[in-house]
């Protein structure tokens, strides 16, 4: 096996097909839409060249901001609930009766596909018979609340089920993440005399801060380009109340009919992402890596 | 060691031919069959007098969005006149792709960039329409309307199709859009189908003080408040001026159009509307009309269906439902023979398909048999004329057909007859409009803005 692994050649070859496919299917189209990005195309008749029009376009574009400061908000509250899934995964992994299944039981909406979560939530959020205004209706509420339909409250009726849907995988990650922390650590600083709470904060959080910054990038970039539940809920509106990079982005190319337009705005969201994924890992670069031992 | 390493090149080797070959083969099918049709051209060309008798196989590819999932009779009425077609002709082999609205548009988009449209297709009019024709994806077929042919069509069906003087698609549907009522709940608050707007705005009052929903809507889909939208300003302004407004030769600041826009916030402020129709699907809002929650619905003539032979809906409530035209206003230039609506789908032939003319017989044929044949089978309103004394028809579906006869305009939806983006200003601005959230003059503004940036490119 070491003949093998030392012959350059081999290497090449086993690494060949991998690397042909992510260059086919991932590289090529992203140089690809970085190109039509720079062309007024409609996506059928003959593409011409506008240089960087479609990108001051952008910059000009009230809509496209108005989603983009929606894709941040989504961001900023799934990085806010990761401290939930993290608390969550803390008191899963201490042992408590019935941690098994209620592990179980958090990851089940990350077995769902997106469109069936939608449907759910679709029911839940119905004005006049969903669940939700029944429940504030037999409360007292006079009047019943249009959850997808008020522009105020759309997009927060929308984050709702999103961050749902993603607890089941962080608690997942957290969960082994803590399990992997060896028991003689933290019997250890009992022994010293550490509270539950001085065990959680200064010796689990820190042995897990390599997973939980991963976790940051991961909830930040997904919110980013997330698309899924908005466009099957309310399809970006109304009237773009709930639209967000991606789903701005889907209308433009393929309902405008406007690709060159639509190829530049993914372009841009790619290089967001990229800008923000280097942002915090600069920001999160902390020096000192904690290691078991 | 040396032995051991090749099984795993082996492996790696197979693998990736595998993978490369599995590529390779379809296309290598595919090849062999433009071949085959290529070898067939000439054949099909001469073949067009005398159908039948030259005996060289061709395939035509035929694109649908009627699979037999959702669409049951439609893919039955298809297969058959598929069948009857290649019985007639047994050198011809039509071969069928089904897809779902949805994923039939994304398709058609993708294939047409890489010029691979198949034989015949489905497309719809107007704004949908435009690109195709530009790119020279379709060919024009008024060589087929010739002969008379296009007299079978509802005058003003075909037009819908046109682009530059030349026909680029057959349509196989017509849909206007009629005022569906429920008689039990009229006749409960004792209301009669209103004749003039301000009885339709009576009615609204009476219903939203009892508490019943006027009107189900579902603007999610945002081209439901649309139709609402365009009643009123047909009304208002006569069939004219949104068209005018559109084509550039008007302006959509027009009073009259303002004035509509006003008119749909007056009534969203009657709750002339279910609850929170900005958040629902046209299904969702049909569902509160559906289960008798609220009282009338706007919508095409494709729902008639559920009102006269659907069994899956209870036979009380399809006895319970009507229809009224849109009412007249009064000091408004529409009348109310005007309707809103146009042709559905229609069928194309591909400009650089190899079997051309053969297509272009078959889409003949398709047209007129599907014309004879749909509106018994599947309840749907062809584009082509329908004898209804020799029909044996739902007495709502003879009432329809009438209307369609002495109607005096059919305008066409306003999101097909615009260009795809400005539709989509439109319907957002459509929902703005209903949600309170834009002023009349500044919805006419937006219009104005997008249809001159439109035009001026």
């Amino acid at each position: 096996m070491d003949k093998v692994m030392s012959d350059k050649r081999i290497i090449a070859l086993y690494v060949l097909p991998a690397l042909l496919l992510v260059l086919v299917l991932i590289y090529v189209p992203i140089v690809l839409t970085g190109y039509y990005g720079l062309m007024k195309w409609d996506g059928i008749g003959a593409m011409t060249f506008v240089g960087l029009d479609n990108y001051s376009r952008l910059v000009k574009d009230a809509l496209f901001w108005k989603s983009a400061g929606h894709s941040f908000l989504l961001a900023a509250f799934s990085t806010l609930s990761l401290i939930g899934y993290l608390a969550v995964a803390m008191v899963l992994a201490g042992r408590i009766k019935g941690a098994n299944l209620l592990r179980k039981i958090y990851l089940v909406p990350m077995l769902l596909s997106s469109v069936a979560i939608a449907q759910l939530w679709l029911k839940m959020y119905h004005p006049s018979n969903g669940m939700l205004n029944l429940v504030l209706q037999s409360l007292g509420m006079k009047e019943p609340i249009g959850w997808l339909s008020e522009t105020s409250i759309v997009l927060l009726a929308l984050f709702v089920p999103i961050i749902w849907q993603y607890a089941g995988f962080y608690i997942l990650i957290y969960y082994a993440a803590l399990t992997n922390i060896p028991s003689s650590l933290i019997e250890a600083a009992r022994i010293d005399g550490a509270t539950p709470w001085q065990v959680a904060l200064r010796v689990k959080l820190p042995l897990i801060a390599g997973v939980i910054k991963v976790t940051i990038v991961l909830a930040i970039v997904g919110s980013l380009k997330y698309f899924d539940l908005i466009y099957v809920m309310t399809d970006g509106g109304p009237n773009g109340a709930s639209e967000v990079m991606a789903s701005y982005m889907y209308h433009q190319a393929f309902r405008s009919f406007d690709f060159g337009y639509g190829s530049a705005i993914g372009f841009f969201l790619l290089l967001t992402c990229l800008v923000v994924t280097w942002l915090i890992r600069r920001l999160t670069a902390s020096g000192e890596e904690v290691q078991y031992s | 060691m040396v032995k051991k390493t090749w099984p795993l090149v082996l492996v790696a080797l197979l693998l990736t031919m595998l993978a490369l070959t599995g590529c390779g083969s379809t296309q290598n099918a595919s090849g062999s069959d433009n071949g085959a049709e290529a070898s067939t051209q000439p054949s099909a060309a001469a073949s067009t007098d005398q159908p039948a008798s030259s005996g060289e196989k061709m395939t035509i590819k035929l694109m649908h969005l009627w699979p037999a999932g959702s669409s049951k009779q439609h893919n039955m009425i298809v297969n058959q006149i598929i069948d009857e077609y290649q019985k007639a002709n047994p050198n011809v082999t039509i071969k069928q792709e089904i897809l779902d609205n949805e994923q039939y548009k994304n398709k058609l988009k993708v294939i047409s960039a890489s010029n691979e449209l198949p034989d015949v297709g489905m497309t719809w009019a107007a704004g949908f329409l435009e690109p195709y024709v530009k790119g020279n994806l379709f060919a024009p077929l008024d060589d087929v309307l010739g002969d008379g042919f296009k007299d079978s069509f509802v005058s003003g069906t075909t037009e819908a199709y046109a682009i530059g003087g030349k026909t680029y698609a057959l349509p196989l549907e017509l849909n206007i859009t009629p005022v569906y009522y429920n008689k039990a709940i009229f006749a409960k608050y004792n209301l009669q189908p209103p004749k003039t707007y301000d009885e339709l705005k009576q009615i609204v009052k009476t219903l939203a003080d009892n508490g019943v929903a006027p009107a189900a809507l579902g603007n999610k889909d945002r081209w439901t408040g649309s139709l609402w939208y365009m009643y009123l300003a047909d009304r208002l302004g006569g069939p004219e001026t949104l068209k005018k407004a559109i084509d550039r030769s008007g302006s959509f600041e027009d009073p009259s159009l303002v004035k509509a826009a006003e008119e749909v916030q007056n009534l969203v402020n009657m709750n002339a509307f279910n609850k929170g129709f900005n958040g629902l699907s046209n299904d969702e809002g049909k569902s509160e009309f559906m289960n008798g929650k609220a009282a009338m619905y706007m919508m095409g003539t494709w729902e008639l269906p559920n009102y006269t032979t659907n069994e899956s809906v209870p036979k009380e409530f399809r006895d319970s439902i009507g229809f009224f035209k849109f009412p007249t206003i009064d000091g408004g230039k529409g009348n109310v023979d005007s309707w809103v609506g146009g042709p559905g789908v229609g069928l194309f032939v591909a400009e650089n398909s190899k079997v051309k003319d053969e297509a272009k017989k078959f889409v003949k044929y398709f047209v007129k048999r599907w014309g004879e044949e749909s509106v018994t089978q599947a309840g749907v309103i062809p584009a082509t004329k329908v004898d209804t004394s020799k029909v044996n028809l739902p007495q709502m579906y003879i009432d329809v057909l009438n209307e369609l006869g002495k109607a005096s305009n059919i305008t066409l939806f306003a999101d097909v007859q615009m260009s795809p983006a400005v539709a989509q200003v439109h319907l957002n601005m459509i929902q703005a409009l209903f949600g309170g959230e834009v002023k009349p003059a500044d919805f006419a503004k937006k219009h104005e803005e997008a249809l001159q940036q439109e035009s001026g490119k």
